[in-house]
């Protein structure tokens, strides 16, 4: 792969915790190319949101490099952006105005705002929801504005931290489709972070399986399934199966 | 209106219709002399005085409205209410910005806390001789003591809302790429909102309390000037028909504090995020 979009190299990260040091992550490189939707699987503290929130630029490695288009890191931006597990939709702005806020920022004119955020408010059928605050809209509705709020900014990556972790299983399913659909459409770079391994194999071109404290790579795996997925294919399950002994052994 | 609602309301008169019966028969009966307690009627008579212009309307005086608020009443009530609007307006408008500054700033919160916390417990009433020996007697003692009365309420709620915004609004502000100047105006000051509101609602209560009192000892018009001088001439009915006015005025501030609220917070409420 030539066109490499996001490139971590040797990153550890140290967290201070009762007097010890907790090592959370230890030497993890990774080449992520322009495009690919990749998802890192694990159980819970093994460091996968850590690695997520270090290339996000909220939390700094303690050393190693993480660079996107080249450039390294250093806070923070526009373009990487992040979709939260609990949302973290602005509860005092309406739907339109939580997707409008970040081209607000920029400067954008306000017709070109509207314009923006008609399209993504089609294309994620909120429009009937324009006019509402969070507070009136299911989890898996307020999951869309998150997701429309980061497309909004048109960001090149989109770094999503277990968006839909706390949806149940038919709304998951529904967003899951959406989301490859605007993927495919979009061709953004997905680095996705969950800890089911069904969502991995639905979603992901390629898996990474960490391992539980410290954190590392534990296995880099393509997933080589034809799109649209079947969760009920042979290949699938044992697809699942052979991560899940993975997982298991953490 | 549903059925429910119906039998709640007549519910809520029953106490104070029991309460006013029993009034009615113990000042009837002579139980208590009329001079320490007079009857029921005999205040909603003194009540209905008060209310009224002294005079009967007349070509002469002038236009009809202005008669019509001549009464004793309306101008306490109005006297009483800018004192109020007055403190509190001084007192809440520099609480927030310091509030805010405080919230915002640690290096503001190092230097101002001290000083805050020390002066926060003395009651506004205890600044008394101090205000009349700075402002002398007259609206401007009585407006210093109600704007420190609101001051203290809105001050610490604005330093905790500020200070107890959710760090994940913060994080997705970032990454949506705001600046400073964005994330205090956009983020910070609308989550803090709720906290300021009943912080101002707390003021204003106060400011209430402190205006009464504050008119008992430096002004010669107002509510609580009023129930000070009928004492002076022995008239309980009008003390008690001063402090019936002074409930009513005060419920329905609270009433639009609480509307004001609603409507300001038509965001708020339900699950978080």
């Amino acid at each position: 792969m030539d066109d490499i979009h996001i490139r971590i190299t040797g990153v550890n990260k140290m967290f201070a915790s009762g007097g010890r040091d907790l090592v959370a992550l230890r030497d993890i490189g990774l080449e992520i190319p322009r495009g690919q939707f990749i998802c890192l699987l694990g159980p819970s503290g093994c460091g996968k949101s850590t690695l997520l929130n270090a290339v996000a630029g909220f939390a700094p490695p303690s050393s190693g490099t993480i660079t996107a288009d080249g450039k390294p890191v250093t806070g923070p931006s526009p373009q990487r952006g992040m979709v939260f597990q609990e949302y973290a939709l602005f509860p005092w702005m309406t739907v339109e105005q939580n997707i409008g806020f970040g081209l607000q920022i920029r400067g954008v004119a306000r017709a070109e705002i509207a314009r923006r955020v008609g399209e993504l408010l089609e294309l994620l059928s909120l429009a009937d929801f324009r006019h509402r605050y969070p507070k009136v809209l299911s989890g898996g509705m307020r999951q869309r504005v998150a997701i429309a709020r980061v497309l909004a900014l048109d960001s090149p990556i989109m770094l999503m931290d277990e968006p839909f972790g706390a949806l149940d299983a038919l709304t998951r399913r529904n967003l899951q489709d959406e989301l490859l659909r605007i993927w495919a459409e979009l061709k953004k770079t997905v680095l996705f972070v969950t800890h089911s391994i069904e969502e991995a194999v639905y979603l992901a071109d390629r898996v990474i399986v960490m391992t539980y404290r410290p954190g590392t790579v534990k296995r880099d795996m393509m997933v080589e399934l034809t799109r649209p997925r079947d969760p009920s294919a042979p290949a699938f399950n044992a697809l699942k199966r052979e991560l899940g002994q993975l997982v298991m052994e953490e | 209106m549903g059925k429910r609602n119906w039998l709640e309301i007549v519910a809520g008169l029953v106490v104070p219709g029991v309460v006013i019966a029993i009034w009615h028969w113990v000042t009837v009966k002579g139980l208590v002399h009329k001079s320490v307690l007079p009857t029921p009627l005999a205040v909603l008579e003194r009540w209905r005085e008060y209310v009224l212009p002294a005079h009967p309307f007349s070509e002469q005086g002038g236009v009809w409205w202005r008669w019509a608020v001549s009464g004793e009443l309306v101008g306490d009530a109005l006297g009483s209410l800018y004192r109020v609007a007055a403190g509190f307006l001084a007192g809440a408008g520099l609480a927030l910005p310091l509030g805010l500054a405080m919230g915002a700033n640690r290096a503001v919160h190092a230097w101002c806390n001290p000083l805050v916390q020390v002066l926060r417990p003395v009651p506004p009433i205890a600044y008394t001789p101090l205000a009349i020996l700075w402002f002398g007697l007259g609206d401007k003692p009585a407006v210093f003591l109600i704007a420190l009365g609101a001051f203290f309420p809105v001050l610490m709620n604005t330093i905790a809302g500020v200070r107890q915004v959710d760090a994940i609004y913060l994080r997705a502000a970032r990454n949506l790429g705001a600046g400073r100047l964005t994330m205090f105006l956009r983020v910070i000051l609308p989550a803090a909102v709720p906290y300021i509101l009943a912080g101002a609602r707390v003021g204003v209560g106060t400011a209430f309390i402190v205006v009464i009192v504050s008119e008992m000892i430096a002004v010669n018009n107002g509510l609580g000037y009023r129930i000070l001088e009928a004492r002076e001439y022995m008239w309980p009915d009008k003390i008690i028909a001063g402090m019936v006015t002074i409930g009513v005025l005060g419920l329905t501030i609270d009433m639009l504090m609480n509307r004001l609220n609603n409507y300001l917070l038509r965001w708020h409420g339900g699950a978080e995020h």
